[in-house]
């Protein structure tokens, strides 16, 4: 069975996510004897090619015709390529372009989608794969049952594995239609460009914060970590952070290896987005905050004191460590 | 302005999930019924405010059985104007999709929209399918919404950004936050909710391509670890040679 994998790629620069979906992809090819091709679009250069040539991949496929998320050329564009290369699994990552894409994909092809792919697919004879349901409440393993399968996988889900082998890098075109919509204007949401859904590590606050101009020391504390920041809905809501930094049930739902959570009560809607995480630190000053319960650390303490105090140890961890 | 809004019934968001008949159907003992927060929040309400701006009318539309209606008269309750109701039980995306499609073809809206996702199985996979079965163009995490004859002009959420474009309609757009505020029904809207038109259609029996073997629970969080907060240099310590994340 030969597999497709769709990369995403944002000013040039390849995500972590493609190089998890690349290594999951070649998984599921190797172990049913088939072989993985990745097809990406847009402005790359040849590093950046030759880095996704790592993972496992045989071929890749470069258009450099289309360069914007138009969800229709894109999809037709990957039933094309999967055409061309006789696959029948065809793999995005779970982020805004593979939302977009896949269910058209899979709608033109009539291929059963699962979306939010937490796992490798089961190897048996049939094809079921596990997926975060109910915001990260439960899991639901999903069968397929059409010859050919779509899925989107999870950042951070998978580890990606480097290896020696490289790909073929092939220019590739195909049929794309006409432009269905006219991009304008990219506005980049600034910051350290630490991408949230893909951080390994997570720096959160709440309304416990009382005010936006105490983001500083989450700030400084995801700085020293290299984390990315998040919030709770209220602080979002009443914009003393950005929407696109609430997680949550009715927000993103993030699975980093780390979320450390200051000031926030941990509300059923919350801990939705987050409990896949793999370690939970929480900073509260109430020893009854239902957060403790769905923590590994716990630190019952004010955040003003405590968040320092932390950044000041991180420091000190990372100057013994170098 | 004519426009389709694909509504979704989900548990409330503060329902404990659990599941039956040996892991495999959701236990819907107790649960209380909304309308997916997606759809309602922003999809419907911004299909409203640009109805009001402009004229034209707002029909939502759902797959589901009759357990479906409460949460169709939420809907027109918040001002929606008539209410079609595709009588299957829902199981795949594709089937809703297809039946919403063939339903939606030849009644000429100019926009189909649909929350960006359900908070049940959090798909992102109707609206997107629509477009591709009604073969329209597709904009999926809308922030912002105008429409100015045929064109519409959006924002929408990308890795690293926004991004604003604009498109003909006819049109299908999944709406997430910032497209538009909540709005709550008010008694005369509750009224005129019972007498509004809510069609119920046979459905054209669209194929299911998945579906659920079994349901897992997360496993349960062994205790949590207090450390004291004069002593951040342990949870440093900890975070690195006990958990192994830093
Ligand atoms: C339909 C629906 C959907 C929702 N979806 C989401 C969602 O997606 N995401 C989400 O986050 N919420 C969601 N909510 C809201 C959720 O129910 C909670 O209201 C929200 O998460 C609370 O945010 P918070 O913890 O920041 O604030 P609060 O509940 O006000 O908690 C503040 C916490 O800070 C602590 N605190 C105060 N001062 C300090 C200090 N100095 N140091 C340390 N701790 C301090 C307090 O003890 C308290 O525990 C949703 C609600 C509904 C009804």
């Amino acid at each position: 069975m030969n597999v497709l994998v769709f990369a995403d790629s944002e000013n040039g620069k390849v995500s972590k996510a493609a190089f998890e979906a690349s290594t999951y992809g070649a998984k599921i090819a190797a172990d049913n004897g088939g072989s993985a091709t990745l097809l990406t679009y847009g402005n790359l250069n040849e590093e950046a090619l030759n880095e996704l040539a790592s993972y496992g991949i045989t071929n890749i496929l470069h258009s450099s015709s289309i360069s914007e998320m138009d969800p229709m050329q894109l999809a037709r564009l990957t039933a094309a390529a999967a055409d061309s290369k006789q696959c029948d699994v065809i793999i995005f990552s779970h982020d805004y372009t593979g939302k977009s894409v896949a269910p058209i994909v899979a709608a033109k092809l009539q291929a059963g989608l699962v979306t939010g792919a937490i796992d490798y697919p089961s190897t048996g004879d049939d094809f079921v794969v596990k997926t975060n349901v109910f915001s990260g409440k439960a899991f639901a393993n999903v069968k397929i049952n059409t010859a050919k399968k779509v899925l989107t996988l999870l950042p951070n889900s998978v580890s990606k594995q480097k290896q020696e082998a490289s790909a073929n890098v092939e220019a590739f075109s195909a049929d794309a239609g006409a432009a269905s919509v006219q991009v304008k204007e990219f506005k980049a949401e600034g910051g350290d460009g630490i991408n949230l859904t893909e951080a390994e590590l997570v720096v959160s606050a709440g309304r416990g914060l009382k005010g936006p101009e105490n983001w500083g020391m989450i700030e400084d504390l995801a700085k020293e970590l290299g984390a990315a920041t998040a919030c709770s809905r209220p602080v979002s809501d009443i914009g003393w952070r950005p929407h696109h930094e609430h997680v949550g049930q009715t927000g993103i739902a993030i699975r980093p290896n780390l979320y450390i959570a200051a000031g926030i009560s941990g509300a059923i809607q919350h801990l939705a987005g987050v409990n896949g995480s793999k370690v939970i630190v929480v900073i509260n000053t109430d020893p009854e905050a239902p957060f403790f319960k769905a923590a590994d650390y716990g630190v019952v303490g004010d955040a003003f004191e405590v968040v320092p105090r932390l950044i000041e140890a991180v420091k000190s961890f990372k100057a013994a460590q170098a | 302005m004519n426009i389709l809004v694909c509504i979704s019934k989900a548990p409330d968001t503060t329902t404990k999930i659990s599941f039956t008949d040996g892991d495999t159907k959701f236990n819907e003992d107790g649960v209380q019924f909304i309308v997916n927060p997606y759809d309602e929040w922003y999809a419907l309400v911004r299909a409203l405010e640009l109805k009001e701006a402009q004229s034209g009318k707002v029909t939502i539309v759902s797959v589901g059985g009759a357990d479906y209606e409460p949460i169709m008269r939420k809907a027109l309750a918040i001002g929606a104007d008539d209410a079609v109701r595709i009588d299957a039980q829902p199981t795949d995306a594709y089937q809703v999709a297809a039946e919403i499609s063939n339903y939606a073809k030849d009644k000429g809206f100019d926009l189909i929209i649909a929350g960006k996702e359900t908070i049940d199985y959090n798909g992102s996979q109707v609206a997107g399918m629509i477009a591709a079965i009604m073969d329209l163009p597709y904009v999926s995490n809308a922030i912002s919404l105008e429409v100015d004859g045929a064109t519409a002009t959006l924002e929408r959420d990308k890795q690293g950004g926004t991004e604003v474009l604009s498109a003909s309609t006819p049109l299908v757009i999944s709406a997430a936050k910032g497209m538009a505020e909540q709005r709550i029904p008010n008694m005369r809207g509750i009224m005129a909710a019972r007498t509004k038109p809510l069609q119920v259609v046979p459905a054209s029996g669209a194929d299911t391509l998945t579906e659920t073997v079994s349901y897992e629970l997360p496993p349960a969080k062994g205790d949590v670890k207090l450390i004291d907060p004069e002593n951040m240099e342990e949870l440093v310590n900890l975070l690195h040679n006990e958990a192994k994340v830093i």
